[in-house]
């Protein structure tokens, strides 16, 4: 027999006696993994074979579940705002992404005259790489991650920042006043959100001792608790700079509408502009995908991930952490710049500085005596509350009285007064 | 190293103008160091145009100037022509003409509170809120004269059609529901602390710059000083109805957002009243279209949800007028803006023209 008959009928038997194990989709590529191994070739086929597949599935799953959130985030936003949002391409308005996607393709790309065309055109090609780069690191199942890196936290930091240099080149290079604005815009507010960002990340590697995103996924089962339960201040501050940093309304500063008209992709047109358009996309997938991963358990559901395959109940919580965003986009207004960073730094990074200094104390204090974890971590789930609320509760007393909160609109009968700074009656 | 200031220019065409304005401000960093406000975008000539035609062949012109508000310019207009006709309006229309002013005033209103939201940011969501309700209002535009934006419905001498059956019940419906509406807008705009940080201590105009700078409607109200046309000068019917007059205290923009939801108020209890107590009887006087009023000049102003509206109008006795003035609210307003602007940013200058509500319109005429 031949290898290829002896490897296809062994497939076979495998097929029927493991493949049907979905439950992780790890297990079918590893098993065919072995076969290319079994197989004979070099040494280095089943890595290549196997990077090819988990990055045609990233990306495919990636631009499938952006079409799909285009239409949904516009559905959404639409009941949110008492209208109906697109109904005419197709079936409900389903065909309505691929219709924007046909005229984004076919609309020309302009290059204005002012531009430094280099830049220009390299701009949109590189702000999508780094928000498919956390990717790379994020377990979608127990054998589902691409490169499971012991770094992994540090990379998707890594990762995100390198999207500032795409948009600041994007802004620069476009010569227009309002790209730059919001290009310089921009910078400021993703190194500034970064900071707290990585304290609250922090915070989660001290209570793990790992930075392996699998691994902290392993923990939070290892303990039967997630980090949004034991970190709640951590979740609030890494949910806040990671709204910054995919720059999506209300913390859409750096492209405000009503301001700056688009900000640094004013003068993007056609697939160029759809490629910001997809990176900020693809960018609150990764926030959504690692802030699932650090917080919400990542595929794992409390035992259920027996019986319901994990790669699902990740893709679940992925899309309903997409939620918050949309949710978010209907409902708020946008602060200013220089409020938004002085909310970073006055307000994020000190609280996110006490976090830390409060999980390296109970962390210390658990290891140190050697308590039992399910005595001692329901106790820091519910101490971790309370600072946070102590804390955000202590920030806007600081920060505004509740005293000024007076009506400010008197109603007058008789024409002809001046009430110019006298303060209503309460 | 002396910078030199990097003049950006926002508008004509720019998604918060409100229209094809331009404002050229120099910046430095992301603060106004100087601007300017370029006008005249969308000039048309309105004053000189409506020499050459007749005092009814006018009235579709003001409709134009404050699109937001037609029912307004429409009666300053036919008070005007009335004022210099010497025409006695009857009872019916007096009150119809209150009760379309105001309802007009709602929907006007709820544009300028709604795009004031968007201006802060807010994606869309209060604008579309607003929305539901002018367009009920519109709704009753339609069914009383066909049109909804560029109504044309005042005559001179009345209106120009009774209102129909199926009227009153719609209006009441909608009368009845808005302060519901409103109560709800003003817990989700009022007590927003985006809004409050967005708003509150931006763009202060005292109560002194404010009457120099000749400002009127709620941009004067918000500086602290009671002043309302309806109250003062009393046209049409408003001397039988009891409303108040909304004061801010500190002139900035969040209490001319303020100001706006309370007039909204206030304009509810005027329309109960007047939807209460609308007279039988004519609605015209049934004037000849083409009418020649005495040699003459007059002047007639009223509340417009913008401030004063003022026709200025003289007559030499021929059936055009030989001079037509608008005192548009809009373009006298905006002259406080520069004041407004320098010393803030770039974002807050959005926010104060939001919150000045101007309709191009009517400042370029």
């Amino acid at each position: 027999m031949n290898p290829l008959t002896l490897s296809l009928s062994k497939g076979t038997e495998l097929f029927l006696a493991e493949w049907w194990d979905i439950r992780d989709l790890g297990n079918p590529v590893a098993r065919f993994l072995e076969l290319v191994d079994d197989a004979g070739g070099p040494d280095w086929l089943p890595y290549v074979i196997s990077g090819v597949i988990g990055i045609l599935a990233i990306t495919g799953w990636l631009v499938t579940s952006q079409l799909a959130f285009v239409w949904i985030e516009r559905r959404l936003i639409s009941r949110i705002q008492v209208r109906v949002g697109p109904n005419r391409v197709g079936p409900m308005g389903l065909l309505q992404p691929v219709a924007d996607a046909i005229k984004l393709l076919t609309k020309e790309a302009i290059t204005v005259q002012a531009a430094d065309r280099w830049v220009f055109w390299l701009a949109p090609s590189l702000v999508v790489l780094p928000a498919l780069l956390a990717f790379a690191v994020v377990p979608f199942g127990e054998q589902m991650v691409l490169a499971d890196l012991s770094v992994g936290v540090l990379f998707v930091i890594a990762s995100s920042s390198l999207a500032t240099i795409a948009v600041f080149m994007a802004g620069w290079s476009s010569n227009n006043k309002y790209s730059l604005l919001g290009a310089m815009r921009s910078v400021a507010m993703f190194i500034s959100y970064e900071v707290p960002q990585v304290m609250a990340l922090l915070a989660i590697t001290i209570f793990t001792s790992t930075m392996s995103l699998s691994g902290i996924v392993n923990w939070q089962e290892e303990y039967h608790v997630w980090f949004i339960f034991l970190q709640p201040l951590a979740f609030l501050v890494f949910l806040i700079a990671g709204a910054v940093e995919v720059n999506r309304s209300p913390t859409d500063i750096s492209e405000a509408e009503s301001e700056i008209v688009a900000g640094y992709h004013t003068e993007y047109s056609g697939i160029k502009f759809g490629f910001f358009y997809v990176a900020e996309y693809f960018a609150t997938f990764g926030i959504a995908a690692v802030g699932v991963t650090l917080f919400l358990g990542g595929w794992t559901l409390f035992g259920l991930e027996e019986w319901i395959p994990g790669w699902m109940l990740f893709l679940g919580k992925v899309y309903g952490f997409f939620f918050l965003f949309i949710w978010s986009r209907g409902t708020l207004p946008r602060l200013r710049i220089d409020q938004l960073m002085s909310f970073a730094w006055k307000f994020l990074l000190p609280i996110s500085l006490v976090n830390v200094l409060l999980v390296g104390l109970e962390v210390l204090l658990w290891q140190e005596n050697g308590l039992s974890a399910g005595l001692v971590l329901p106790i820091f789930a519910v101490v971790n509350f309370a600072m946070a609320g102590l804390l955000i509760y202590a920030w806007a007393k600081l920060m505004r009285p509740l005293s000024q909160r007076a009506p400010r609109v008197r109603l007058m009968q008789e024409v002809g007064a001046i009430v110019y700074g006298q303060e209503a009656e309460a | 190293m002396p910078a030199e200031p990097y003049i950006v220019n926002i508008g004509p065409q720019h998604p918060s103008t409100h229209g094809v304005f331009r404002m050229r401000v120099a910046l430095d960093g992301e603060r106004i160091v100087d601007a300017d406000m370029v006008m005249g975008y969308l000039h048309r000539s309105m004053e000189k145009l409506a020499e050459e035609r007749t005092y009814t062949q006018n009235i579709p012109f003001t409709d134009r100037t404050d699109y937001l508000s037609a029912m307004n310019s429409n009666l300053a207009y036919c008070l005007a022509v009335e004022k210099l006709a010497g025409v006695e309006v009857p009872e019916r229309a007096q009150v119809l003409r209150v009760i379309f002013a105001e309802l007009q005033r709602i929907a006007s209103h709820s544009m300028a509170l709604g795009t004031f939201v968007n201006d802060c940011g807010a994606w869309q969501t209060p604008l579309m809120y607003m929305f539901r309700e002018r367009e009920r209002i519109l709704d009753l535009f339609e069914m009383t004269c066909g049109a909804r934006l560029t109504v044309n419905y005042m005559r001179i001498g009345g209106v120009s059609f009774d209102v129909p059956d199926e009227f009153m019940p719609a209006a009441l419906s909608i009368v009845g529901e808005l302060p519901q509406r409103i109560a709800e807008y003003e817990e989700m705009l009022l007590e927003n602390e985006i809004i409050l940080a967005r708003a509150r201590g931006i763009g202060v105009l005292t109560a002194d710059q404010a009457i120099n700078a000749s400002a009127s409607g709620p941009i004067l109200r918000a500086s602290g000083v009671a002043w309302d046309i309806r109250k003062a000068d009393p046209y049409a019917a408003y001397n039988q109805f009891e409303f108040d007059i909304p004061v801010g205290t500190h002139g900035d923009c969040y209490d001319r957002f303020a100001v706006r939801m309370a007039e909204v108020r206030q304009s509810v209890r005027i329309l109960e009243q007047a939807l209460d107590v609308l007279p039988e009887g004519p609605v015209n006087v049934g004037l000849p279209l083409a009418m020649r009023p005495e040699p003459g000049e007059a002047y007639a102003r009223i509340e417009s949800p913008r401030g004063e509206l003022g026709f200025y109008l003289v007559s030499d006795g021929g059936p055009a007028p030989y001079r037509f003035h608008i005192r548009s609210p809009s373009y006298i307003n905006l002259t406080a803006m520069k004041d407004l602007v320098v010393g803030l940013s770039v974002a807050d200058s959005i926010v104060i023209l939001g919150s000045i509500d101007i309709v191009v319109g009517e400042v370029d005429r």
